[in-house]
C-alpha cells in the first residue's frame, strides 16, 4: 500500500480566497440574528481606584436601553479563573479597579449607537489610589498592587530549568569567576523589550444566543481557542460544556490577542441568557488596545563573558517581565516560553532568570512569538555587542558557538531542554552565501567611506513550537480551569463520503493561516483524493473533535499530524476494500489518481467512489466490515519542535534626522518540511513585518498615571507598505522527527528572527559615531538622540 | 432621515440617523458586509469603498453625505467576475486573514484606474492608507503588480514560488 500522488510541497492557490476577495467572508460581525441587542462597556479612566458607587439611572431611563449590569449582578459567576492564573480578573469590577480600561459596568441596548450613548450616561464615582506603572518601581514592592500579596513579583522562572537553586547559582558563580580571567572580556547591557499591542485588523467581536428550550448557548467569537472558550463559558455559567457551542468563523487576525477567554465573552453570553435575546459586542480599537491583552514588556540585563577569540564561556540574563494588572491565559507562561530558548542554539553555560511582576497596566499575554522574541532579542543583541568588542565578525562568533551537528540526535540545550533536530551552521552559512555577505560588507564599507551611515545586522534564532507533548500538561499547559482537563493534543477527523468526496474536521482553526488549503493538501497526499474534492471544516465546537487552538506555531505540527494519521487509518481500511474489489492482496494496493490499483497494473483500478460505495453498503464488502469510512485521531508528539534560522538586514541611517531605511532584508528559515511554500512564505513575510514594527515603530506608551497614550492606530503606528522593503526569503530543510510529516511550524519564526536583526543593523550603522545600543523602537528621534549623546 | 443613492449599480433608499456612518449604512441597512470596520479613525482603511469612482474610507463619511452618489463596494467591483486586482490577490497570495483585503482591493483598484503601470515604490506609497497586519505587504505589492500587468494586457511576472 503506497500513495504515489503527493500534494505536499505544492504552492497551490488558497481555497479560502474566492470568498474573501469578493467580500463574502463571514466574520462575527457579519452574522445577524433576529432580535439582537448590543452591548457596550463602561471602563475605568483610572489605573487604580476604589469604585465608590455607580449610578445607572439616567442610562436606564433612556429609550432603547435594555439593561445595565454591574459587579453585584455578576458576583455569583465568580472571577475569571484563567489558566496559570495567580491574579484572577473580576468579570466586572466593583471593588478596586487595577488598570485604565477595566470594565466596571455593561450596558445592553437595542443597537450599538444607543448602547454607547447609554454607557456614556453611567456615572461612576471613583476614589483614585496610587498606581504603579513603571516596571522597576513595581518590582521594588514600594507599593503592593494586589491586596494580600507580599510582593508584586507573582512568580520567577530560572534556568538551567529543573536544576536545584544551588546548581543554578553554581552556573552563575562560574560565569562570575570567568569574568576575572585575564583572557576574557565581559560585555553587559541593560535593554528594554518594549510593550506591544497585537493589533489584529479585526478587533474582537462576540455574539451570543441563548435557547431557553434547549438551555443551550450559541456563541460566535473571533477567537483562536473556541473549545477552551466553550469550556470557560460553561464553567462560569454553570452549564455542561456540551450546552455551549462556540463558533469562530472567519477570524480577522489573532497574533495571540484572541488566545484568551475574556470577561466580555463570559458577560455577553450571560446577558444573552438573562435576557433571552441575542447580545452582540463589538470591540472598539481603543478597547482592543487597553482591554484586550498586550505583549512583551521586559527589562533585563544580558551579560556575556568570552575569550578574545570568540568562545563564549557563559551567558547570564537577569530580567523582569511586566504582567500588567491581572494574569490571564498564558500571562506568566510567556516569560517561561522565553526561558525555553534562553540559550538559543548555542552551547555556552547559561544562567537565565526572570521575575514576573504585576503593574497597574493592561494585562500582557501571548503576542506573536510570546516570550521567544524577547529572549532571543537579548541573546542576539549581546552576542553582537560581544563580537564588536573583540573585533570579530558576528557570523564567525555565532558559528563558533553553535551546538554542533554531532550533538543530534539527543542534543540538550544549556537551559536544560532536549531539542529535536538542528543544523545551525549550514543554515547560517547558506544565508551568508545567498545574500552575498562579503559583497554586502564591501558595499557597506564603501558607503561609509562616502560618508553614509550604512549598517549590516545579523541574527540567528531558535524557537520552540508545537508546544503539545502531553507531559507539558503538568506544567500548566492544559485547559483544566475551563473544565477540560486535556493536554495540548492535536485532533482531526477524516471521512470519505459515499460520493467519494472527503470531509476533514479539525479541532483547530485559522486566523489567516489557510487551514482549508493546508489540511486538504495533507489529506490529499495520504489518500490521493483531489484537493478540490476535500472539504475542511473548522472553528465550530459543535461538530469538531476537542481541539486546542491555533497559537505557538502548533497547528500544522500537531493538528496536521493528527489529520495525517487519521487519513492513514482511512487508507488502511480503504486498502482492504480495494483489495477485495481488485481481487488482489492488500499489500499490493497502490493509491493514485483518485483511486487504487494493483501495483504494476494501473489499468486495473477502482475509484474512491467504488471503495466508498462498498464501505457504506457492507453486504458487498468482505465479511465483518464495519460500515463507514472515517477515522478520528488525537495526536501527542514526543517533544516540541525547535525551528531555527538566520536573518540578515542592511539599513541606512540618516544621521541628521535619525531616520532608518531598510535597504535589504534576507532570511534563511528552517521549519522542517514545507506543506505549501507559498503559505509558508506568507507567514514569514508577516512575521518579519511585525518584528520590524517592534524594532522601528511600535510601543505601548503609558504616562505616569497609567493612561495609555498609544491607544489608537494613529498613536500606535504599525508598519505600512511604504515602511517595508521587499523581503528575500530562503530556506534550509531539517525535518523534525517528532511528527510524521517532519514539519516544525512557521507562524512566529519571522517575528522571532527580525527585531534584533534590524537593531543590530542600525547599531552597526551608527557604531562609527560611537553608539553601542539604542532601545526599541528606533524611531527617528530616538536614533538622533543616541547619535547626539555619542557625539 | 432618508438617503437615496446608487450602490453597486442599484438605486437604493434607506432610513438613517444623521450620525449614521456610511460604513454602517452599507453593512447594517444594506447587508453589504464585505466592507469592514477596523479602527473607527480612518486610519486602517479596511472600510474603503468607491464614492463616485474615488476610494474613500467609509467609516469617516456620514451616510447623509452620499445622497445621490454612486457607491461601489467590494461585492460590486466586478459583479461576480473577478476584477484583475481580485485575481492578483488570489494568484499572488495577497491576503491571509482577509479582513483588510476588501479595503486594500478597493484602494488598489482606484490606484490602477489612474495609473496602470505603477512602480513598486508608487504601489507601496499608494496603499499606505490601508493597513495589513498579516502579509508584510510583500505579496500585496506582487498582487497589484500582477493586476497592473493584466490591465495593460501584459504577462504578469512569475511568482516567487514554483507553480504546480
Amino acid at each position: 500500500m503506497a500513495t504515489t500522488t503527493s500534494a505536499l510541497g505544492g504552492a497551490i492557490r488558497r481555497r479560502e480566497d474566492p470568498a474573501l476577495i469578493q467580500g463574502h467572508g463571514r466574520y462575527v460581525d457579519d452574522i445577524k440574528l433576529p432580535g439582537e441587542t448590543a452591548a457596550a462597556f463602561v471602563r475605568s479612566p483610572f489605573a487604580r481606584a476604589k469604585v465608590l458607587s455607580i449610578d445607572a439611572s439616567e442610562a436606564l431611563a433612556m429609550d432603547g436601553v435594555v439593561a445595565v449590569y454591574t459587579a453585584a449582578d455578576v458576583d455569583s459567576l465568580g472571577p475569571l479563573i484563567a489558566q496559570l492564573s495567580f491574579a484572577p480578573r473580576p468579570l466586572l469590577n466593583g471593588g478596586e479597579v487595577k488598570h485604565v480600561g477595566e470594565a466596571v459596568a455593561m450596558v445592553v441596548a437595542e443597537n450599538r449607537y444607543l448602547a454607547q450613548d447609554a454607557a456614556d450616561l453611567v456615572f461612576v464615582d471613583y476614589d483614585p489610589l496610587e498606581a504603579v506603572i513603571d516596571l522597576k518601581d513595581a518590582h521594588s514592592d514600594r507599593v503592593i498592587i494586589h491586596e494580600g500579596s507580599e510582593s508584586n513579583t507573582i512568580i520567577s522562572w530560572a534556568a538551567p530549568f529543573g536544576a536545584e537553586p544551588e546548581d543554578q547559582q553554581a552556573v552563575r558563580d562560574q560565569i562570575e569567576a570567568d569574568k576575572s580571567r585575564d583572557d576574557t572580556v565581559v560585555v553587559s547591557q541593560e535593554m528594554i523589550n518594549q510593550r506591544l499591542i497585537p493589533t489584529a485588523i479585526e478587533p474582537r467581536r462576540v455574539l451570543a444566543e441563548w435557547n431557553p428550550g434547549y438551555r443551550s448557548l450559541n456563541v460566535w467569537s473571533s477567537s483562536q481557542i473556541p473549545h477552551a472558550l466553550a469550556g470557560g463559558i460553561a464553567v462560569s455559567l454553570g452549564l455542561p460544556t456540551t450546552s455551549v457551542r462556540v463558533i469562530a468563523p472567519e477570524v480577522g487576525g489573532g497574533f495571540g490577542a484572541k488566545l484568551n477567554v475574556y470577561n466580555d465573552e463570559i458577560l455577553v453570553s450571560w446577558a444573552a441568557q438573562q435576557l433571552a435575546r441575542p447580545v452582540r459586542w463589538v470591540e472598539t480599537r481603543r478597547e482592543a488596545a487597553n482591554s484586550t491583552i498586550q505583549g512583551r514588556g521586559w527589562v533585563g540585563t544580558a551579560t556575556i563573558v568570552g575569550t578574545t577569540d570568540g568562545e563564549i564561556l557563559g551567558y547570564d540574563f537577569d530580567g523582569i517581565a511586566d504582567m500588567g494588572a491581572y494574569t490571564q491565559n498564558f500571562t506568566v507562561a510567556i516569560p517561561f516560553l522565553g526561558l525555553f530558548v534562553g540559550s538559543g542554539q548555542y552551547k555556552m553555560p547559561t544562567y537565565w532568570k526572570i521575575d514576573c511582576v504585576a503593574t497597574n497596566t493592561t494585562t500582557t499575554d501571548a503576542y506573536r512569538g510570546a516570550g521567544r522574541p524577547e529572549a532571543v532579542y537579548y541573546l542576539e543583541r549581546i552576542i553582537d555587542m560581544y563580537a564588536r568588542e573583540i573585533g570579530m565578525d558576528p557570523a564567525d562568533v555565532r558559528n563558533k558557538n553553535f551546538i554542533p551537528n554531532e550533538a543530534f540526535p539527543g542534543a540538550v540545550s544549556p537551559i536544560g531542554f532536549a531539542m529535536d533536530t538542528g543544523d545551525y551552521s549550514t543554515n547560517l552559512n547558506e544565508l551568508l552565501e545567498v545574500a552575498d555577505y562579503a559583497g554586502m560588507k564591501a558595499e557597506r564599507d564603501a558607503a561609509r567611506a562616502a560618508g553614509r551611515h550604512v549598517g549590516i545586522g545579523l541574527s540567528s534564532y531558535v524557537e520552540v513550537c508545537g508546544f503539545a507533548p502531553s507531559g507539558l500538561a503538568d506544567l500548566g499547559f492544559n485547559w483544566a480551569t475551563y473544565g477540560l482537563p486535556t493536554a495540548f493534543n492535536g485532533s482531526g477527523l477524516v471521512r470519505v463520503n459515499p460520493d467519494a468526496s472527503a470531509t476533514v474536521i479539525i479541532g483547530t482553526g485559522p486566523s489567516g493561516q489557510a487551514h482549508q488549503t493546508t489540511w486538504a493538501q495533507i489529506v490529499s497526499d495520504r489518500l490521493g483524493i483531489e484537493v478540490d474534492n476535500i472539504v475542511v471544516k473548522h472553528g465550530d465546537t459543535g461538530d469538531s473533535p476537542m481541539g486546542i487552538g491555533t497559537f505557538g506555531s502548533r497547528s500544522a505540527a500537531v493538528d496536521g499530524a493528527a489529520a495525517y494519521q487519521a487519513a492513514d487509518r482511512v487508507r488502511e481500511k480503504a486498502a482492504k476494500l480495494a483489495a477485495h474489489l481488485l481481487e488482489a492482496a492488500e499489500e499490493d494496493v497502490v493509491f493514485a489518481d483518485g483511486g487504487a490499483h494493483v501495483a504494476g497494473s494501473p489499468d486495473s483500478s477502482v475509484g474512491w467512489g467504488d471503495i466508498a460505495s462498498i464501505a457504506y453498503q457492507v453486504h458487498k464488502a468482505p465479511e465483518g466490515t464495519e460500515p463507514g469510512l472515517e477515522s478520528e485521531v488525537f495526536f501527542t508528539p514526543s517533544n516540541a519542535t525547535w525551528p531555527f534560522g538566520s536573518h540578515l538586514a542592511m539599513v541606512e541611517v540618516d544621521a541628521d534626522t535619525g531616520n532608518v531605511e531598510i535597504l535589504r532584508y534576507v532570511s534563511m528559515d528552517d521549519c522542517g518540511n514545507v506543506i505549501n511554500p507559498m503559505i509558508v512564505d506568507g507567514q514569514v513575510h508577516g512575521g518579519i513585518a511585525q518584528g520590524i514594527g517592534q524594532a522601528l515603530f511600535e510601543e505601548a506608551i503609558y504616562d505616569a498615571d497609567g493612561n495609555l497614550l498609544s491607544g489608537s492606530m494613529v498613536d500606535y503606528p504599525i508598519p505600512t507598505a511604504g515602511d517595508l522593503p521587499a523581503f528575500e526569503l530562503h530556506r534550509t530543510v531539517t525535518p523534525t522527527d517528532v511528527n510524521p510529516m517532519g514539519v516544525k511550524g512557521i507562524g512566529e519564526a519571522g517575528t522571532i528572527g527580525s527585531a534584533q536583526t534590524i537593531v543590530n543593523a542600525v547599531v552597526d550603522a551608527v557604531a562609527p559615531l560611537g553608539v553601542t545600543h539604542i532601545d526599541m523602537p528606533l524611531r527617528p528621534r530616538r536614533v538622533w538622540e543616541a547619535i547626539q549623546e555619542a557625539r | 432621515m432618508e438617503v437615496s443613492l446608487t450602490v453597486n449599480g442599484q438605486a437604493v433608499t434607506s432610513e438613517v440617523e444623521a450620525r449614521t456612518l456610511l460604513v454602517h449604512l452599507l453593512r447594517e441597512n444594506l447587508g453589504l458586509t464585505g466592507t469592514h470596520v477596523g479602527c473607527e479613525t480612518g486610519y486602517c482603511g479596511a472600510c474603503t469603498v468607491h464614492v463616485d469612482g474615488t476610494p474613500v474610507k467609509s467609516c469617516t463619511m456620514l451616510a447623509a453625505q452620499v445622497e445621490g452618489a454612486e457607491v461601489t463596494t467590494v461585492e460590486g467591483l466586478a459583479n461576480g467576475e473577478l476584477h484583475p486586482v481580485q485575481e492578483g490577490f488570489w494568484e499572488r497570495h495577497g491576503l491571509q486573514c482577509g479582513y483588510c483585503t476588501p479595503g486594500m482591493i478597493m484602494t488598489a483598484a482606484g490606484m490602477l484606474a489612474d495609473n496602470d503601470n505603477p512602480s513598486e515604490d508608487e504601489i507601496r506609497h499608494g496603499i499606505e492608507g490601508n493597513l495589513c497586519r498579516c502579509t508584510g505587504y510583500h505579496n500585496i505589492v506582487r498582487a497589484i503588480e500582477y493586476a497592473a500587468a493584466k490591465m495593460r494586457g501584459d504577462e504578469p511576472a512569475a511568482p516567487d514560488w514554483e507553480v504546480v
